[in-house]
């Protein structure tokens, strides 16, 4: 027997869509006769579409998972990455009992504890050291084995002098400290976190990874790690798993599943995406072309507003490879004329040199909102991936080095004494 | 390869919801530990930040009965069997909180703890469990009231021949597990019903409420017209709160059917509600 720690055969989970109310007691009714009276397949499953909400599907129902299969080893971490929507959260909800899967199974060997949010249980009114019981217990730990491990959970959270005091009046990352140091202490063969990290001060997060990187490096366990922070990914995982609309995409390294992850954004955007594109009833994207020469970019959007829309904001983003935007550059910055705009068809044009950015992987994306109305959200539609080299005056004494900044700034500096 | 079979070679096992009897009592009993925490929590969060603290656990019956003794004792002139009207209304209440405590607070269970229930597993029966046991602390703190009072009326010797206390007090802890169950397993149904059709939400509240006086609360049993007699007995609370007042005060009908009727309704129910919830709980995230 190899020392498989969990074994994914077959897994789906199917979701309804819309409101469950009108005519659900009927389709239970008919659902449940189908299936375990006359032992016919279960009518809903059938139906079922693959999970991409950029497509409007014809039935309601849909799969979140689809005949997911995988094993991960003991010791090994694994980072799960994919599009929002593309089935981390409910694989991880599976795994962590949350919800059961629609068919399929997933074998487990080892204790399990699952960190899907930090701080789950914690009662407002209670201590610090009160809440730590708590939450311990709701993890699964006994009474016996928090008391043996109290004073290295209040050590590591580094709130010694509030233990006593009720957590409501502690500060949100004293909150999370507290909580992540509870669930840093579990004792368990299998840890599956979710974005939990995504709160904190960077000095804890810096911490927290590093515990994290510990368990699974140090102490043999397995860990599932689900980020949109590809950085710490990459940083914590060794192997990758990329889900695509509910199904697997690839299983590998985790440097060569982020890789797939980038071309793979870029292949939906080509197919998905039609112009002129219908941003809203009211604005209508007509077309748009990036251009990038060098270290600079150039950028033309023709769109067109079918009556006057104050506050209405057109540019672009730029992020970075962990989703962080970096840059914003918007029409009605800098330009008081363009604050009320339309009726009519426009074309703007701007060009940017991002000399100043550090070498590596960012992503363009257009950007189109009301201020303090909506925001469109179509950054996963209209990008462009594209990649900065190193400016050829950079001191090249320093090659190989990865810069952990974004932006590299090209300002003078004066030396005395030269 | 069933689930058995998956069982001796792995330790976990993560399948579609498989036997309805499958009940996993084995985790709950692991869990303990959180039961314990949970009712802490509840006793100590109710009076942090009060004043009188514990001391509202008996300021609600007190003035329950003042009224009721006002209202339903003199204005109304109801019939207490002959037992001090504070007596037997106290009695009534007391039993009746904790049975519609424990109820309503079960019926709200998943919709209460939805946000937990979706982040984190363990026993989903511990919430329910935690919640009659914090209640069972404060029906014991109420009990103490109640004992107060007798022994006011002893010392005063107000006490008719009509108070004779008997050996029916020792199915005392009976009665008190029958409620507590009755209440458990009313609540599972409820709130495994309402993640799906919200309506009973609705219903509890006030449902509760008209079924107090559709029990010997605030009248005997034996003040009840006798065309209506039958209703109220159909009624699982009349037989424990009559028992109950039989056994402490020695006014009551207690009949060996009437309470044979409660006993056998609570297990029923109880079944019917861990089976149903267990049932809910394993996918109630995706619905609710």
């Amino acid at each position: 027997m190899s020392n498989t720690a969990i074994k994914v055969e077959n897994l789906s989970k199917i979701y309804r869509l819309g409101e469950i109310g009108t005519g659900t007691i009927s389709r239970d009714m008919e659902r449940w006769f189908k299936t375990k009276v006359l032992k016919q397949e279960d009518p809903f499953l059938k139906i079922g579409e693959t999970n991409d909400r950029a497509y409007k599907g014809s039935s309601d129902i849909v799969y979140s998972l689809r005949d997911i299969n995988f094993e991960i080893q003991q010791g090994d971490a694994v980072g799960i990455i994919g599009r929002n929507g593309a089935g981390k959260s409910t694989l991880l909800k599976i795994l962590s009992r949350v919800t059961t899967p629609s068919t399929g199974r997933i074998n487990i060997k080892g204790r399990v504890a699952s960190l899907l949010e930090v701080g789950t249980g914690f009662h407002p009114e209670l201590t610090g050291r009160e809440n730590i019981y708590l939450n311990g217990a709701i993890l699964g730990m006994r009474k016996r084995e928090i008391d043996r491990k109290l004073d290295e959970i209040i050590d590591f959270s580094g709130v010694e002098r509030y233990i006593d005091t009720p957590v409501k009046r502690y500060s949100s990352g004293m909150y999370v400290r507290l909580a992540f140091a509870v669930a840093a202490h579990l004792e368990s063969e299998i840890l599956i976190v979710d974005e939990v990290l995504a709160v904190g001060d960077a000095e804890f997060q810096k911490k927290c990874l590093g515990k994290m990187g510990e368990v699974s490096k140090g102490e043999g366990r397995t860990v599932l790690f689900v980020s949109h922070n590809l950085a710490s990914v990459s940083q914590l995982c060794i192997t990758g798993v990329f889900l695509d609309n509910g199904v697997v995409h690839s299983v590998d390294s985790i440097e060569k599943i982020i890789h797939d992850y980038h071309w793979n954004k870029i292949a939906i955007k080509k197919n998905v995406y039609q112009l002129p594109f219908f941003i809203s009833e009211k604005i209508i994207l007509n077309n748009y072309k990036f251009t990038k020469i060098n270290n600079e970019i150039s950028v033309e959007i023709n769109f067109k507003l079918s009556e006057k829309i104050p506050h209405f904001r057109v540019g672009f983003k730029i992020f970075n490879s962990a989703e962080k935007d970096l840059v914003r550059s918007l029409l009605t910055d800098f330009e008081p004329r363009a604050f009320v705009l339309g009726p009519g068809e426009f074309k703007i044009s701007s060009s940017l040199d991002l000399g100043f950015l550090a070498e590596g992987q960012y992503k363009f994306a257009l950007h189109f909102s009301i201020y303090g109305v909506k925001d469109f959200l179509i950054e996963d539609h209209f990008y462009e991936n594209f990649e900065i080299t190193r400016s050829l005056d950079f001191n090249i004494a320093y090659l190989m080095e990865s810069t952990r900044a974004d932006v590299i700034t090209h300002n003078k500096w004066e030396i005395e004494n030269f | 390869m069933n689930h058995n079979e998956a069982l001796k070679e792995w330790d976990l096992v993560i399948e579609p919801q498989t036997s309805l009897f499958e009940l996993n009592l084995k985790d709950v009993w692991r869990y303990r530990d959180l039961l314990w925490l949970l009712v802490k929590r509840d006793f100590v969060s109710f009076y942090k930040q009060t004043i009188l603290g514990p001391l509202w656990f008996f300021i609600q019956p007190l003035f329950t009965t003042i009224i009721f003794t006002f209202i339903f004792g003199n204005l109304a002139g109801l019939s207490t069997d002959g037992l001090p009207q504070p007596l037997f209304y106290m009695a009534g209440i007391t039993a009746w909180n904790y049975f519609a405590d424990c109820l309503t607070k079960t019926s709200t269970v998943f919709r209460d703890n939805a946000n937990i229930f979706g982040k984190v597993y363990f026993p989903r029966l511990i919430m329910p469990l935690s919640i009659v046991v914090s209640n069972l602390v404060r029906f014991g703190v109420q009990m103490l009231l109640f004992f107060v009072m007798i022994g006011y009326y002893l010392v005063q010797n107000e006490m008719s021949s009509l108070f004779q206390p008997n050996i029916y007090i020792l199915l005392f802890p009976v009665l008190v597990l029958l409620m507590a169950l009755l209440g458990l397993g009313l609540g599972l149904i409820i709130t495994a019903l309402t993640t799906k059709y919200r309506d009973l939400a609705f219903l509890i509240t006030f449902g509760v409420q008209l079924m107090m006086y559709a029990t010997t609360v605030i009248y005997p049993l034996s003040a009840a017209p006798e065309k209506y007699k039958w209703l109220i007995e159909l009624n699982p609370m009349t037989g424990i709160i009559e028992a109950f007042r039989f056994g402490f005060l020695g006014q009551g009908e207690f009949t060996l059917h009437t309470f044979g009727y409660s006993v056998v309704f609570t297990l029923i129910s109880l079944v019917l509600g861990v089976i149903i919830f267990n049932k809910t709980e394993k996918t109630f995230v995706d619905t609710v």
